[in-house]
């Protein structure tokens, strides 16, 4: 982290009030959304508090508080350079490796500040897993190696037995086993595009995290593609957080259960317009501009 | 509306700012560029037969073959073969490249991958002015610092590994092989780790953060993406490498020992292509001797075109491939 004397982080720690004072939050959220489960079942995963982005002297997110539920999708609605991708490499700290970046503020991973100066950004990413926009397998690696290479990373696992274990039910997971069982000696880039997202979704998924974060994930995809992975996204939910940062409002309308929208301000740093239950973001939203862009007014 | 009994103008095709300009411009800066180009290709050309032609008397006497092949070199006698300096050349050239190859690919992924953003400009400046210390400054301290350095270490080797391997014996008087691929070494370091890091920090981000957001180091990062990425690229700047460590005189001249037979060990002295030249060209009197010297240079200059080729060979398949590879 690269915050200068200026702009120093707080590192504050969540008092069991404030987590009080969150739940009762969600809990409000949750009244609203009637396809929600009962409101004892909601789960913070991540709280983000005042958070800003900088990449230099530009601010490209202000402000931003808002809270994630653990075991929902939540979809990042908004135009272009609203921050939608800055504020999700924020939750795992891979906005800082981009040179000149920074941010302030705060983002707790159930209740822990990962910015906290004794925390390890290595050990960040491991909890909170990222897609990207573009399928980027490693092209010098066969698809099981691809799969493999987080473990490696980490020392995840130990012993050939435990890691073929590993690499098969993640490309389970992912719903690529099938169709790449026999050639898992081949190289990752030799799939297609559809198929080498969902193996960067199964590499992913080997880092074994609590929290997926995806970029766009369908963007490179045809519509076949990205129904599969959405369907993916649906059997997940189960395990794993997924914040899901898209272009498209029907996707967001069709996979998740909580949408956030943003927009550019005019300082042109993307903030928080409101956060929802999808429907009721889509159907009833609080925010004029909301409403404006959702009925694809304008972005 | 005094004008309006004027009668208008007829009409007249206006091209504006699309007429076509002056074109003299072009063309003359097209006959410049067009008489360089091919002035340095004709320079090349006249060169290499100059100096066949000149050498021509030493191939009709030995033979082409017969020339590069002989390991004998006596002007006295009005023998002259080449092979003690090729395999001097060569065995130089490998010595440097075995020493600066693993410290260039170090600094470059230190540069690239490791230091803090505000420290790799100024240690990459630092590594590029080692290339701009003039040779013979390299040959002084070479010959005053580093060949009486070294003496401890080859002594050492020598003592040791030497009894069993001659290539590593004795006698170790100090001027050699060896030092002259060390001194080489550091000579080439500059451009091997330059091209180096050109080549890591071309690895396309998105690959590179693949790796962080598993939960990669920055070490995960150099083995798992900037080296496997990169490999062609690193065997076009070792080539590169390779291409001026063949080529360099001064420095080699003062600390290789002037030998003009094949040295049994790395520690014996020995001579190089451009270094015999160098130092015999000047008291070349005998029969031959300077058309024997020429012909040395023809052959060095038909090795370093060809390696050169081949780094820019490489560097292209490497530029087509990445392309296509990702």
């Amino acid at each position: 982290m690269t915050a200068p004397s200026d702009q120093p982080r707080a590192t504050m720690s969540l008092s069991p009030a404030t987590l009080q004072g969150l739940e009762a939050r969600a809990a409000a959220v949750d009244e609203s959304d009637v396809t929600a489960t009962q409101a004892d079942d909601v789960d913070l995963a991540i709280t983000v508090r005042d958070l800003s982005a900088w990449y230099g002297a530009r601010r490209v997110i202000r402000d931003v508080s808002m809270d994630i539920r653990a075991n929902a999708i939540t979809a990042i609605i908004g135009p272009s350079g609203s921050g939608k991708s800055t504020l999700l490499r924020c939750l795992d700290r891979m906005h800082e490796v981009v040179p000149g970046a920074r941010s302030s503020g705060t983002v707790s991973y159930q209740g822990v500040d990962i910015y906290d100066p004794r925390i390890e950004p290595a050990a960040v990413r491991r909890t909170i897993g990222m897609v990207f926009q573009q399928p980027n397998p490693f092209p010098t690696m066969s698809i099981y190696d691809n799969v493999a290479a987080p473990a490696r990373f980490n020392g995840l696992v130990k012993g050939k037995a435990a890691q073929d274990e590993l690499v098969e039910r993640c490309l389970r997971q992912a719903a690529l086993w099938d169709e790449v069982k026999d050639k898992l000696g081949h190289g990752g880039t030799s799939l297609s595009g559809g198929q080498q997202q969902r193996l960067c979704i199964a590499r992913t998924l080997a880092l074994q995290p609590k929290v997926l974060l995806m970029d766009e994930p369908c963007s490179a995809l045809d519509p076949i593609a990205t129904l599969q992975v959405e369907e993916l996204m649906s059997t997940l939910k189960a395990d794993y957080t997924i914040i899901i940062v898209t272009h498209n409002m029907q996707q967001a309308s069709r996979v998740s259960d909580v949408t956030a929208f943003f927009n550019m301000g005019e300082d042109r740093a993307g903030y928080l317009v409101e956060s929802d239950a999808t429907r009721t973001l889509f159907t009833n939203p609080k925010n004029q501009l909301t409403e404006d862009y959702v009925s694809g007014r304008f972005g | 509306m005094t004008q309006s009994a004027e009668v208008p103008e007829p009409p007249r095709l206006d091209l504006g700012g699309l007429r076509r300009r002056g074109w003299t411009g072009d063309l003359t800066f097209r006959a410049i560029l067009s008489t360089l180009t091919l002035g340095i290709t004709v320079v090349l050309g006249v060169m290499m037969v100059e100096s066949f032609i000149s050498a021509s008397p030493v191939y009709q006497k030995f033979g082409i073959i017969g020339f590069i092949t002989g390991s004998t070199w006596a002007p006295s006698f009005t023998v002259y073969g080449a092979w003690a300096f090729i395999y001097g050349t060569f065995l130089t050239s490998l010595i440097a490249l075995v020493i600066a190859v693993p410290v260039s690919v170090l600094i470059a992924l230190l540069l690239t991958e490791l230091a803090p953003a505000r420290l790799r400009a100024p240690l990459g400046i630092a590594v590029d002015l080692l290339a701009a210390v003039p040779s013979v400054v390299y040959g002084l301290w070479g010959l005053l610092v580093l060949v009486p350095a070294m003496r401890p270490l080859e002594q050492a080797i020598a003592g040791t590994l030497g009894r069993v391997v001659p290539f590593f014996g004795p006698p170790t008087p100090g001027s050699s092989y060896f030092a002259a691929g060390v001194i080489l070494a550091v000579m080439i370091v500059p451009i091997v780790s330059a091209v180096t890091r050109e080549v890591f920090a071309s690895t396309p981000r998105l690959q590179r953060e693949a790796v962080l957001a598993l939960g990669g180091t920055r070490w995960d990062v150099a083995r798992t993406v900037t080296l496997p990425i990169g490999r062609a690229g690193l065997l076009a700047a070792v080539v590169l490498g390779l291409g001026r460590a063949m080529g360099e005189t001064i420095a080699v001249t003062m600390v290789i020992g002037n030998s003009d037979n094949i040295g049994k060990s790395i520690f014996s002295p020995g001579f190089t292509l451009a270094s015999v030249i160098a130092n015999e060209f000047n008291e070349a009197t005998e029969t031959l001797h300077p058309e024997a010297l020429i012909a040395l240079g023809t052959v060095l200059l038909v090795m370093s075109v060809l390696v050169n080729g081949a780094a820019i060979a490489i560097r292209n398949r490497f530029t087509g491939g990445s392309r296509s590879g990702f």
